[in-house]
């Protein structure tokens, strides 16, 4: 495998007039944490339905977990966990029947899908609660068992849509520590939010502006170059200039 | 992906709708409910018999004769006649308050004319506003003639008799006729309001999305969605069916099993077609409204239910082409009142067969499309 777990080359993406993603190049290491940043409407959630092999770009390239986003999406599919902010799991449905379902739809043999399930339940400490109602579960714990399920079958890198919107801060807190576990153990991250705090848990980030990248780098070298104690006021100066810019322009 | 696995990942989605189903017995009780009341009341309302033609007797005879003749209709179960002792021109006021269907004006010289082997003018005058009940008042009135002629008037003799010999409803029961018709209407209505908002549903909570960004195919989920719902409508078929035929005691000539087979194959051609709304509208409430709007009145006008497709303007002979239930109907009364088997079937099942077919891939290329946008 590649040493880039996401690698695209001027993506572009327009919907009729309007450009929602513009030449965008990004390379994300394997195992690497990468954090999406962006007002709304910057492109972030485009990006990652063309990543995730949902959207066809309208031009540029770019290949994920190795295969090509263009051409070879039912690979890519089978290699990406997949999490949005709406909350994914069915709610008439139990803790281990959400499981068994998702297992099954990526063709999990029955073993492993018991496997993956006992682990997934210990981590969250959620072992004697198979049989509860999915409905019945507070949102931290809903918002970790659907990451878990995300990554049920394996996945070489997880996209995570706004993961954690509407979440007290002691549940994103232990949220966090599931990604950073599941980073260490190889896969790579590649996460949108829009709490600034949480971009500082990344090992690298990247600020989206009007469909184009317009900053990337580590967190520390981001706050080092703009002089700024935290990612918060380094996010507010940089669109700053940009509303200068285009005033300018 | 091995044909293990894909097995695997239809009997998931199968599944997950199964629980769907079972976890929401209030939908559930609806459903089984909702058509059972339907069917009752439909069966009960439904039906073109004139029951006690209320019948106006101006006898101006008033004769041994002409009493007789008014027994005749007092005799026969169709007629209640009522002494009406006006003058003629108060008859449009008993029609216009509705109080009789008809009268029946006996002439003074009744009697005479009997004797002098004349045909004898009795008048009957019929309120037509209801121009369908006016001809079986009309019809009533010959045949209880016909019988007074025959037993009474022995001067009167036929160049030819016309004896009826009727098939299959031999009491002209019209319940007979609406009950396939009614379950026909309630199965395709329940059936594709079912799949309807399958989809949709996942659509508006999200779960789609998550789906979409599996490696599982159109036609695995499509598949996956259609066989609990096969095995639910087929089951609440199964209840109109038997309250159906039981209730209204219609006499069964045909093959059950037959009746069964074919009646999944509408069912499924109705939960094809909720499908591909499902593929099509972007909320649940639209796609129970379009379940509704194209089911109902379409197979209540066109289906050949209750207004018979030979006398539909040509326009509309073809649009009923298009009406599965059309095809269920000639099924469903051919089986239970005539006996018909597959053989004398097969145009209507070979027609539902190719609409199923073609509402499926409709579907999983309408799916295949939202999926690449």
């Amino acid at each position: 495998m590649a040493e880039f777990t996401v690698e695209t080359e001027k993506l572009t993406r327009r919907f009729g007039d309007f450009t929602a993603v513009s030449d965008v190049s990004i390379r994300v290491k394997k195992g690497e944490i990468f954090g999406f940043l962006g007002a709304n409407g910057a492109g972030k959630t485009t990006m990652i339905r063309m990543l995730c092999g949902l959207l066809a770009p309208t031009s540029g390239k770019g290949t994920v977990a190795g295969y090509d986003i263009g051409t070879q999406s039912e690979k890519i599919k089978q290699n990406i966990g997949y999490m949005s902010q709406k909350f994914s799991l069915y709610n008439d449905l139990t803790i281990g029947e959400n499981i068994d379902f998702y297992g099954g739809i990526y063709g999990l043999s029955p073993a492993s899908v018991r496997e993956k399930k006992k682990r997934i339940l210990g981590d969250l400490h959620l072992t004697r609660w198979e049989d509860a109602m999915t409905s019945d579960l507070p949102p931290g714990f809903k918002q970790g068992l659907a990451l878990g399920t995300a990554m049920l079958h394996d996945p070489s890198i997880v996209f995570l849509d706004e993961p954690t919107s509407g979440v007290d801060p002691v549940s994103r807190r232990a949220f966090w520590e599931i990604i950073h576990e599941a980073a260490a153990r190889g896969i790579t991250i590649f996460v949108t939010t829009h709490y600034m705090d949480e971009a500082e848990y990344c090992n690298r980030i990247s600020i989206m502006n009007a469909g184009e990248v317009i900053a990337l780098d580590t967190p520390g070298s981001l706050k080092k170059t703009n002089h700024q104690p935290s990612i918060q006021q380094v996010f507010v100066k940089i669109m700053k200039q940009q509303d200068k810019e285009n005033v300018h322009n | 992906m091995s044909i293990i696995k894909r097995k695997t990942v239809v009997w998931s989605i199968a599944r997950k709708e199964f629980f769907h189903i079972i976890r929401d017995p209030r939908s559930l009780t609806i459903l089984f409910l909702m058509p059972v009341l339907q069917l009752v009341m439909f069966g009960y309302a439904l039906k073109m018999e004139i029951q006690q033609v209320n019948l106006g007797v101006m006898d101006y005879a008033n004769s041994p004769s002409s009493r007789q003749l008014t027994d005749y209709f007092k005799g026969s179960t169709y007629f209640k006649p009522f002494d009406f002792d006006a003058s003629p021109d108060r008859i449009n006021d008993l029609f216009k308050a509705r109080k009789a269907h008809a009268v029946m004006v006996i002439p003074f010289n009744f009697d005479r004319e009997l004797e002098r082997d004349v045909s004898i003018p009795v008048q009957f005058i019929i309120d037509a506003s209801d121009a369908n009940a006016a001809t079986t008042i009309r019809n009533y009135i010959s045949q209880t003639l016909q019988e007074y002629n025959e037993a009474e008037n022995r001067l009167t003799s036929l160049p030819f008799e016309i004896r009826n010999t009727i098939y299959f409803n031999p009491d002209k029961k019209s319940t007979y006729f609406f009950v396939p018709g009614i379950i026909a209407l309630l199965l395709v209505m329940i059936s594709a309001m079912l799949t309807s908002i399958t989809i949709t549903r996942e659509k508006e909570s999200g779960t789609m999305e998550q789906i979409l960004v599996s490696p599982i195919r159109p036609h695995q989920i499509i598949l996956g969605k259609v066989l609990p719902y096969i095995f639910l409508a087929f089951s609440i078929g199964m209840v109109i069916l038997l309250i159906g035929i039981f209730l209204f005691s219609v006499p069964f000539q045909g093959s059950v099993l037959l009746l069964l087979i074919l009646s999944t194959l509408y069912i499924i051609t109705a939960l094809s077609l909720g499908l591909m709304i499902s593929t099509i509208a972007q909320t649940q409430q639209v796609a129970m409204m379009l379940a509704l709007i194209i089911t109902l009145l379409p197979t209540f006008m066109l289906s050949g239910f209750i207004f018979p497709i030979a006398s539909m303007p040509r326009i509309l002979q073809y649009i009923t082409y298009l009406i599965p239930a059309k095809y269920y109907l000639f099924i469903a009364r051919g089986i239970i009142l005539k006996g018909s088997n597959l053989l004398q079937l097969l145009h209507p099942t070979l027609y539902l067969l190719i609409m199923s077919l073609v509402l499926m891939v409709v579907s999983i290329r309408k799916f295949g499309i939202t999926l690449e946008k």
